[in-house]
């Protein structure tokens, strides 16, 4: 398939947001993902995080809280990650992984305060939280971030490698490890449960 | 004078079907591109600039890696116009359109998301497609494959309205609608509304009208006015890309009507997200 230049109208609206956006800092954030490096993030920064999340949507979600309700370990370490709403299309070959933009995260609600009361540090999805996530991350001192919501394609390219750690039989809902470098975010809520989205 | 039939085989349409899955996923329709472009042009808020620039990024990308555009690859919706003159051998056309279906979400790296409605167990094909047949005049097959996305479908809605309910009623749903699916059905959004029919009939109509090219006007004009004026009360909610702020809620608001009965008004709101996604080949 060839690949068209988008118009020149818009290639000029994107240099403007872009020297716009280099105006303003956009912060880096690498694991470990300690409560004392997401203490200074804001709602609303822009941040670039490089190194290892979790994919993890509804039915591993169920899952996973079903193991801590019977104290029995988890498929990988929780405390101090950040895990990835997304189920990915598969990978072609050749590639790390298919296209892979956030789901929406308010279903993942019912799971999420016990999963901070255990180390979660934070999550990656699209759209706004319950407001009782909202007073559970705060509690937690974790962070929400927001990814491009339909940008699968863009964000594919961030991943460098995926690897499969749970639950295959879910298929794209099982939980895979990704490494990631300069992975774009938002800060949804921040460790304070200040919100980029005004309360419902 | 004896008619001429037109022959065509259930490969074909396979073939077709398979093809056209891939496409619609990995290629966004021009128009979508266009609307998206235009409305970034329009669009002041800088982080809604930035959004918006993201996710045209992202479908140049998307094309030119033969990558999915999202990674909801979505249930597939079919829609078939078949002429009366068609006649179709080597099997039957519900089959040969999953078979389309199996076969271009295995070649294309698509995404299988369809499972039984209560167990949850995926079907691990993306099957079966969602089919929508209608018989026209003519000898031609026209084949639109729609593969919808459910973080859109899922905020999506439907409502039966007093016959004596008019344009305000028609608008406060659809606002609401639009309200309560907020960030989540990722905006800027298109708006596929469904008038009157049946229940299921505007739920139909409400899909179909998703096909139109982004813009075109309905060929009534105080439907025309409905939609124009639909789609800047939609804008004046300011919830802009990803729900972070900004001119750009929706692209479009498309309404298709059916009359209906003197006892009611069914409305169907189908929200799209901005991957709004189709493609059409003719046989």
């Amino acid at each position: 398939m060839q690949c068209e230049l988008y118009s020149k109208g818009v290639n000029e609206h994107v240099t403007y947001t872009r020297r716009v956006l280099s105006m303003t800092k956009i912060k880096k954030l690498t694991n470990p993902f300690t409560k004392d490096k997401l203490k200074n993030l804001k709602a609303g920064d822009e941040i670039y995080l490089t190194g290892i999340i979790y994919t993890a949507r509804d039915a591993a979600h169920k899952k996973l809280c079903e193991l801590l309700n019977k104290r029995k370990s988890l498929p990988f370490p929780l405390k101090e990650q950040i895990l990835y709403y997304c189920g990915p299309t598969p990978a072609p070959p050749g590639k790390p992984i298919g296209s892979c933009g956030p789901t929406t995260s308010h279903r993942m609600d019912p799971f999420t305060p016990l999963l901070l009361k255990n180390g979660l540090s934070g999550m990656i999805g699209k759209g706004s939280r319950s407001n009782y996530v909202r007073e559970a991350i705060k509690k937690s001192k974790a962070v929400y971030f927001l990814a491009l919501g339909g940008c699968g394609a863009l964000l594919a390219k961030k991943v460098k490698k995926s690897t499969l750690i749970a639950y295959p039989e879910l298929g794209p809902e099982a939980i895979y490890e990704l490494k990631v470098e300069r992975f774009p975010l938002i800060v949804g809520i921040d460790s304070k449960g200040r919100s980029v989205y005004a309360e419902k | 004078m004896k008619k001429s039939i037109a022959l065509i085989r259930t490969c074909q349409i396979t073939e077709a079907v398979s093809e056209l899955a891939i496409l619609a996923n990995c290629v966004l329709r021009k128009d979508v591109v266009n609307g998206l472009e235009e409305a970034l042009s329009r669009e002041t808020n800088v982080r809604a600039k930035s959004i918006l620039s993201s996710i045209i990024e992202n479908a140049r990308i998307a094309k030119k890696e033969k990558m999915p555009i999202c990674q909801d690859t979505g249930m597939a919706v079919v829609f078939v116009e078949m002429g009366e003159d068609v006649r179709i051998t080597g099997g039957g056309l519900k089959e040969a359109i999953n078979r389309g279906i199996r076969q271009g979400y295995r070649q294309g790296y698509l995404r299988k998301s369809t499972v039984d409605p209560l167990s949850r167990k995926n079907i691990g094909n993306n099957t079966p497609a969602v089919i929508h047949l209608n018989i026209v005049k003519g000898k031609r097959t026209k084949i639109t494959v729609m593969p919808k996305g459910f973080g859109s479908e899922n905020v999506s809605c439907s409502t039966v309205l007093r016959p004596t309910d008019g344009a305000d009623e028609i608008k406060n749903f659809v606002l609401n609608a639009v309200k309560q699916a907020g960030p989540n059905a990722c905006p800027p959004i298109i708006l596929g509304i469904g008038l009157g029919g049946t229940l299921d009939k505007a739920a139909t109509l409400a899909k179909q009208a998703l096909l139109r090219p982004l813009r075109r006007r309905n060929r009534r004009n105080d439907i025309a006015r409905l939609e124009n004026s639909i789609l800047k009360e939609i804008n004046r909610l300011g919830i802009g890309p990803m729900g972070l702020g900004g001119k750009t809620t929706a692209l479009a608001a498309h309404i298709e009507t059916f009359p209906t009965h003197i006892a009611a008004l069914p409305v169907a709101v189908n929200i799209s997200c901005h991957a709004l996604r189709s493609a059409t080949r003719i046989i």
